[in-house]
């Protein structure tokens, strides 16, 4: 019965895990302990693999815990099951959205939200970019140990490729290819 | 025949998703408000302060919100199963195989520099979301308060959502009186 308890330990993750994935890891962290299924160590592995794969992390890593506990059935179970809570949830506000979509509290309310909401998307990239161009370990830019200037370059020419006319248009997984592969010839990780 | 295309477009998002939940911005901006119409920028804004203040990952959030307006409940739930779709594949592959996956050199040197052009990416998505919503003083007021409290103190966002929820009702109901 194994499954089952994939699917409720998870349930409970995306359950209490308020704000995106990483969000999940201190629940996860205390699922290895208790269970036994894996160790602190391992958790470290999936993090670096689950942020270095496409996909939502949480989702990764529900997939990857799953996998590792009881094989394929196992990740199917456990990131079903992570996700149940939240597809709830979400459906019965959306239920709720459209039933007073038109209320005039409702729309001033949002009218509040949205840059707010953009606020809150500006910090969390603030974050990003300490680390992914800074190298810093946390979120903090007064903890910046070292600075490489090749990230800061990359950074500039993407920043003026992807405001060329024509080039804008292009997917965004071309400009993600194309850095996979200056990162490459240039070891970005060094 | 709408179910199957929800479930595809998301499985395309999340396959294509590098560096976590923000990293779906650009994707969301290019396939679903540009090229489907599917959504307008705002109500995309709307999902992530919701999902900001709701249980569960954000771009599991977003797909389910999207699939409920397409095409009800399950809609929802076709959307939902396509954006993680892709990571229950190649997670089970890497974890099966390549367990050592994160160690290797070139994926060290790539993931560097592909979170550097997520970074750059999601910029501009921001650049983009700001044009829309920032269009008067008062919101210009919230955004900045906003964003120097999420970067300055530990308070939970859903905080700020509802205050910045009240200043809304607030600043139109003055507005509509002066």
């Amino acid at each position: 019965m194994i499954y089952l308890v994939l699917f409720w330990e998870f349930f409970k993750v995306g359950l209490f895990a308020v704000g995106g994935g990483l969000a999940t890891l201190p629940f996860l962290s205390s699922l290895g302990a208790r269970t036994g299924w894996f160790t602190q160590g391992m958790l470290a592995d999936m993090v670096a693999v689950s942020e270095s794969t496409p996909g939502p992390i949480g989702v990764n890593m529900a997939t990857y815990v799953g996998f590792t506990t009881a094989g394929v059935p196992g990740a199917v179970v456990a990131t079903i099951g992570l996700i149940t809570p939240s597809v709830i949830i979400i459906l019965i506000i959306a239920g709720f959205l459209e039933k007073f979509r038109q209320n005039k509290y409702v729309d001033q309310a949002f009218y509040g939200i949205r840059p707010a909401s953009t606020a809150l998307i500006t910090a969390a990239l603030i974050g990003l970019m300490a680390i992914s161009l800074f190298g810093t370990s946390t979120a903090g830019l007064l903890h910046i140990t070292s600075i490489s200037i090749k990230p800061l370059i990359l950074f500039a020419v993407l920043m003026a490729v992807t405001n060329i006319k024509k080039v804008r248009d292009l997917h965004p997984i071309v400009f993600i290819a194309a850095s996979a592969v200056i990162g490459i010839i240039f070891r970005f990780a060094e | 025949m709408e179910l199957v295309e929800l479930f595809l477009c998301f499985a395309k998002i999340g396959s294509l998703m590098f560096g976590g939940g923000l990293a779906m911005l650009p994707l969301l901006q290019r396939e679903l408000v540009g090229r489907k119409k599917w959504v307008t920028e705002e109500e995309i804004l709307d999902y992530y302060a919701i999902g900001q203040c709701t249980p569960g990952i954000i771009a599991v959030n977003t797909a389910t919100f999207v699939g409920r307006k397409r095409k009800g409940v399950l809609g929802g739930i076709f959307a939902t199963l396509g954006v993680v779709f892709p990571s229950l594949v190649i997670i089970t592959i890497i974890a099966a195989f390549l367990a050592n996956f994160a160690d290797l050199v070139f994926v060290k040197n790539a993931f560097a520099a592909i979170r550097v052009c997520v970074c750059a990416l999601i910029l501009n998505s921001v650049i983009k979301l700001g044009k829309k919503t920032i269009k008067d003083v008062p919101a210009a007021v919230i955004f900045v308060l906003v964003l120097a409290a999420t970067l300055l103190t530990d308070l939970s966002p859903v905080l700020f959502v509802l205050a910045s929820a009240l200043c809304g009702i607030v600043i139109k109901n003055v507005r509509a009186r002066g």
